[in-house]
């Protein structure tokens, strides 16, 4: 049955005018506290696939841009006042801009070797920011917010909305990926970059386009965090645990698919805070780390594999999106 | 294709199921729920850990006369982990999940930075637990500060009116690149000018930093007179035991200041001899100068209890404060008969409170009106004893005038 | 920043010792990743792990050096069982699996970090020993005597390792293997055992590095972050399976480390491996001494 609009679209529309009405509801606050995080994995998540998952290249630098991305925020807020969404768009083009430049300098670079480069950014833009004394160095800034725009009560509830709005955006952006051209050149260099190469792709124009767009969107994902904790320092916003998190999520949901990131992080993401609250903030370390391993080894292709074998018991090539 | 859209109601579905349920809240409303988080592991844990004995004393103390209010008081904490990083989410969760009524900030500068924007946003009463300038950008009217200082002044003018009174002309600043010793030297510096003291070296280092031999080394190749070092902890012990380990220099004769940590009692037996000489900040010592009503019972009840928690045995430096804070909550409380933050805060503003540290008055900007701040100097340290600390003469008062035991001695005379 | 020849001399002096030191930790990921091919990013991680465990026999009472050395086979056979877990999971399916070897080795390293975190807390630990906090005279310099001991360890291992690689049957079956592994095959020696074998050592040299960690500095559970850099630093900036580069490499990291900490401050210092790390894949990929 053919519709006007396609299924995805709807979903996502419907998705957005449920998360308007949670935020305009009674639920208490804490949930839109914790929901934050979940969405801002499922950013992160999204955002590292198209690099990893499509293309093949590991990243463990996410945390480079999640952390630039709330600088860049941070330096607009303190010199002009800029309202969020300004802040996110410089964020965007921030990253972008670095996403594209360390793709120039890395990707000539295979595999392990690219990984470690990209936790080099990491550090080196952590010690850059800590030595900036404007931005607050090692000690850290704290801001104050401006009042939420209507018609949100709270801020809280306003940046649930607005990432809940990035959320989608991020995966209709990875969908087009997936189903366009540049999805299938991704593909094709994944496999074999000199075969594809040898067959008109052009892989390095490619692979800079997925770094620049990976990384701007990671950017997005962090330009709200300095509103969202009122304080923003180096060390927990170049974490390496963003970097972890966003590769397990993938990983776990499986890398495939537009919606693998997407699962994945909102399973990983929601048990951490699940667990957080209950038990420890070290235990959710562990279970990002060992649910990764164990996914790694027993279900590479993870969830969306393990449902995609339940539903067709003989081997399948993938689906059609 | 219509399989995509139901999985996309599945997962928003999922995530609203997930979370809608609020977690369950204490159905009675009995006991008054005072929250906090304190540093119990990372690098302020060990007198992190001290200080909550401290306030559970007071609960206990608290709850034996029936409460307040006719309440029990119930006190929730959570570990920050010394962390910044943590402090904003767990006040977030103390705030909406646990629901108390009343809140004390973290021990120390660091964690308690992170929050000053929250309570301020949400105009909460926040009792603070040692730390060091940290409300002179959010100028919250609704923070008190317990902690024997207020300004950079009241901590640096008895370090300074040493090197004064020894006649000397440079110094060396050695600060940690986090919000309690960026506050402290910012303001040490500018006293240090006004007296016309030269700088001869300046370093910001990293609180990660683990080996300081290298600035050491520098420091003793600038030759100053004066040292003034602002760290916490873990820097604390490890400067201590670089001085210790390749020397920094006979030009030294005043070093320490605005070190955290060295009032410890695993550090200082750890430490032991290595402390001889150094100059640093205290709010309580053994000596006579010291005997406030109601602190040297406390002192007996905590370290009997202290043994059992295995926490620091002396508790000269955080506990009797926190217990003293508790009963500022007290007295504000019965007196108000209030859990109304801006009526609490109206009481403690215009009071003075009587505690077990003495009376405490509070003047601008949530500090104490009048400051206490001792510069104590260890002398006739012996390693690893830890009782040599409850008997005068271990820790000399040296300043302020009003409360020295002793004269200071210069760095490498009191090193014998 | 205060410059003199004496700080100068004091620093590169510094950068030497520190230098070797890095070199010994960073010797063990030589063998796994430059000869091995193995991506071990948990290296620094299964280094800080060994520290721990010299902490725990420090606080029975054993001296820091004789617990590292009687940590060695012990780490020993979790390399070799790291190794062949690592091996049937995933080098023996393809190069597709290269990836998730990679994203295996990430994960175990955050499960040894947080197992660490579990344990121990995110306290900083120490172990005190005799030579401890005492240092070396020479002239108006001291010299801590724990740095003077890091680098004789250090280089005494390294030079071990080195002979070990180049004179024994097995070690030069290891570099055979890591050049090729067909021919190998055909002469009847097993590549599998040899790369385990290999591995083990390389973990049980980690161990007594990890020894020597502690004995330089206070360690805590997340220092392995702050370690990838270098070690990957030192064995890239070597060139991959060269063993005598790894100690060129360790003290030209060393020397830098310290010269920047001396002229810039130390709020620069963790960004020079890093950094380093950069330049060498951007201008020279296969290092200075690289097959």
């Amino acid at each position: 049955m053919k519709l006007p609009v396609s299924p995805f679209w709807i979903g996502a529309a419907a998705t957005t005018v449920l998360a308007g009405m949670l935020s305009l509801s009674g639920i208490n606050e804490y949930f839109f506290f914790a929901a934050y995080v979940v969405l801002q994995f499922v950013v992160l998540c999204t955002a590292w696939n198209i690099l990893g998952g499509y293309a093949g290249y590991v990243n463990f630098g996410t945390a480079a841009f999640f952390g630039i991305g709330a600088y860049t925020s941070v330096v607009l807020f303190q010199s002009l006042g800029a309202p969020l969404l300004v802040q996110m768009a410089a964020a965007a083009a921030v990253t972008g801009l670095l996403g594209f430049g360390t793709g120039l300098l890395t990707l000539r670079l295979r595999g392990i070797f690219y990984s470690i480069a990209t936790v080099a950014v990491i550090f080196i833009a952590e010690t850059l920011m800590i030595n900036w004394r404007y931005v607050g160095g090692a000690t850290g800034l704290q801001l104050l917010r401006p009042s939420p725009m209507l018609p949100f009560e709270t801020y809280t509830r306003m940046l649930f909305f607005i990432m809940v709005v990035l959320s989608v955006f991020a995966v209709a952006i990875a969908r087009y990926i997936e189903i366009s051209w540049i999805g299938r050149g991704l593909r094709a260099l994944r496999d074999t970059e000199e075969a594809a190469e040898c067959n008109g792709v052009p892989t390095l124009r490619l692979k800079l386009l997925a770094c620049t767009v990976s990384g701007a969107l990671m950017g997005l994902a962090g330009a709200p965090l300095p509103m969202y904790l009122s304080f923003l320092e180096p060390a927990s916003s170049f974490s390496l645990n963003y970097s972890v998190v966003a590769l397990a999520g993938a990983i776990i949901g499986g890398t495939a698919h537009w919606i693998g990131p997407a699962v994945g992080a909102i399973l990983l993401a929601s048990v951490q805070q699940i667990v957080t609250v209950t038990i420890s903030s070290e235990m959710n370390v562990l279970v990002v780390g060992v649910l990764l391993v164990v996914f790694v080894v027993a279900a590479p292709d993870g969830i969306l594999g393990l449902v995609r074998k339940l539903r067709r018991p003989r081997a399948a090539a993938g689906s059609p999106p | 294709m219509k399989s995509f859209a139901r999985r996309w109601f599945l997962v928003a579905g999922a995530l609203a199921i997930a979370f809608g349920v609020s977690p369950p809240v204490a159905q009675a409303q009995q006991p008054i729920k005072i929250g906090h988080s304190m540093a119990l592991t990372g690098g302020l844990g060990a007198a992190g850990k001290a200080a909550l004995l401290g306030l559970q004393m007071w609960v206990e103390d608290v709850n034996a006369k029936g409460g307040l209010l006719g309440r029990k008081v119930e006190l929730i904490t959570y570990d920050d982990q010394s962390s910044p990083a943590t402090t904003p989410g767990i006040y977030t969760k103390l705030l909406d999940v646990d629901k108390v009524d009343l809140l004390v900030a973290p021990y120390a500068t660091v964690p308690t930075g992170a929050i000053m924007p929250l309570v301020k946003q949400r105009g909460l009463l926040l009792m603070g637990n040692f730390s060091f300038q940290v409300n002179a950008k959010v100028q919250h009217d609704m923070w008190f500060n317990n902690a024997p200082w207020h300004d950079a002044s009241s901590w640096s003018d008895s370090y300074f009116a040493i090197a004064q009174r020894f006649k000397l002309k440079t110094v060396a600043f050695l600060v940690a690149d986090q919000e309690f010793a960026q506050n402290l030297g910012r303001g040490a510096k500018e006293i240090a000018a006004r007296l016309g003291l030269k700088t001869v070296y300046e370093q910001n280092y990293p609180p990660t930093t683990v080996d300081f031999s290298s600035m050491i080394r520098a420091i003793r190749a600038a030759q100053p007179d004066i040292v003034y070092v602002m760290s916490y902890p873990n820097d604390s012990v490890a400067i201590v035991r670089s001085v210790n380990e390749i020397g920094v220099g006979s030009s030294v004769k005043l070093i320490g200041g605005g070190m955290v940590g060295l009032q410890n009692a695993t550090v200082m037996e750890s430490l032991g001899s290595m402390l001889n000489g150094w100059v640093n900040y205290h709010s309580y010592a053994p000596e006579k100068t010291m005997e406030f009503p109601g602190v040297k019972a406390f002192l007996a009840r905590y370290a009997k209890k202290a043994v059992e928690a295995k926490v620091d045995p002396l508790g000269f430096y955080l506990p009797p404060f926190n217990y003293a804070t508790g009963q500022m909550i007290e007295q504000a409380v019965t007196a108000t008969k209030s859990l109304d933050h801006k009526v609490l805060a109206k009481y403690i503003r215009e009071n003075e409170m009587k505690t077990i540290v003495g009376d405490i008055r509070y003047g601008k900007e949530g500090e104490w009106a009048t400051p206490r701040v001792l510069m104590v100097q260890f002398r006739g340290v012996v390693d690893k004893n830890v009782e040599q600390f409850r008997l005068p003469g271990k820790q000399v008062i040296v300043g302020p005038a009003k409360y020295m035991t002793g004269e200071a001695l210069p760095f490498d005379k009191a090193r014998k | 920043m205060i410059f003199s020849f004496q700080l100068l001399f004091e620093a590169t002096l510094f950068g030497i010792l520190l230098g070797c030191f890095y070199a010994a930790v960073s010797i063990g990921l030589s063998v796994a990743f430059g000869l091995l091919d193995v991506p071990h990013v948990a290296h620094p991680a299964v280094l800080v792990l060994a520290a721990y465990c010299t902490y725990l026999l420090g606080s029975y009472g054993w001296d820091p050096i004789l617990a590292g050395l009687a940590l060695m086979p012990v780490f020993f056979l979790f390399g070799v069982a790291l190794y062949r877990f690592y091996y049937e999971t995933f080098e023996k399916r393809g190069t597709e699996a290269g990836v998730r070897g990679l994203a295996f080795f990430f994960g175990i390293a955050f499960i040894i970090e947080v197992g660490l975190i579990l344990a121990f807390g995110v306290d900083q630990r120490l172990v005190e020993a005799d030579y401890i906090g005492k240092s070396l005279s020479f002239g108006e310099m001291r010299v801590p005597l724990r740095m003077l001991l890091a680098f004789g360890i250090a280089l005494a291992l390294t030079a071990a390792l080195t002979l070990y690689l180049s004179k024994t049957f097995t070690g030069r079956a290891i570099k055979a293997v890591a050049q090729d592994e067909a021919a190998l095959r055909l002469m009847g020696a097993d590549p599998v055992r040899i790369k385990q074998w290999a591995f083990g050592i390389a973990t049980a040299v980690t161990a007594l590095a990890g020894a020597m960690l502690i004995i330089i500095g206070p360690v805590e559970p997340m220092l392995d972050r702050v370690y990838i850099g270098r070690t990957f630093c030192v064995v890239v900036l070597a060139g991959l399976g060269s063993m005598t580069g790894t100690l060129a490499a360790g003290l030209i990291l060393g020397i830098s480390e310290s010269i920047v900490l001396m002229h810039f401050g130390a709020s620069w210092a963790p960004a020079v491996a890093f950094g380093l790390l950069l330049v060498v894949l951007g201008i020279r990929p296969q290092g200075l001494f690289g097959r």
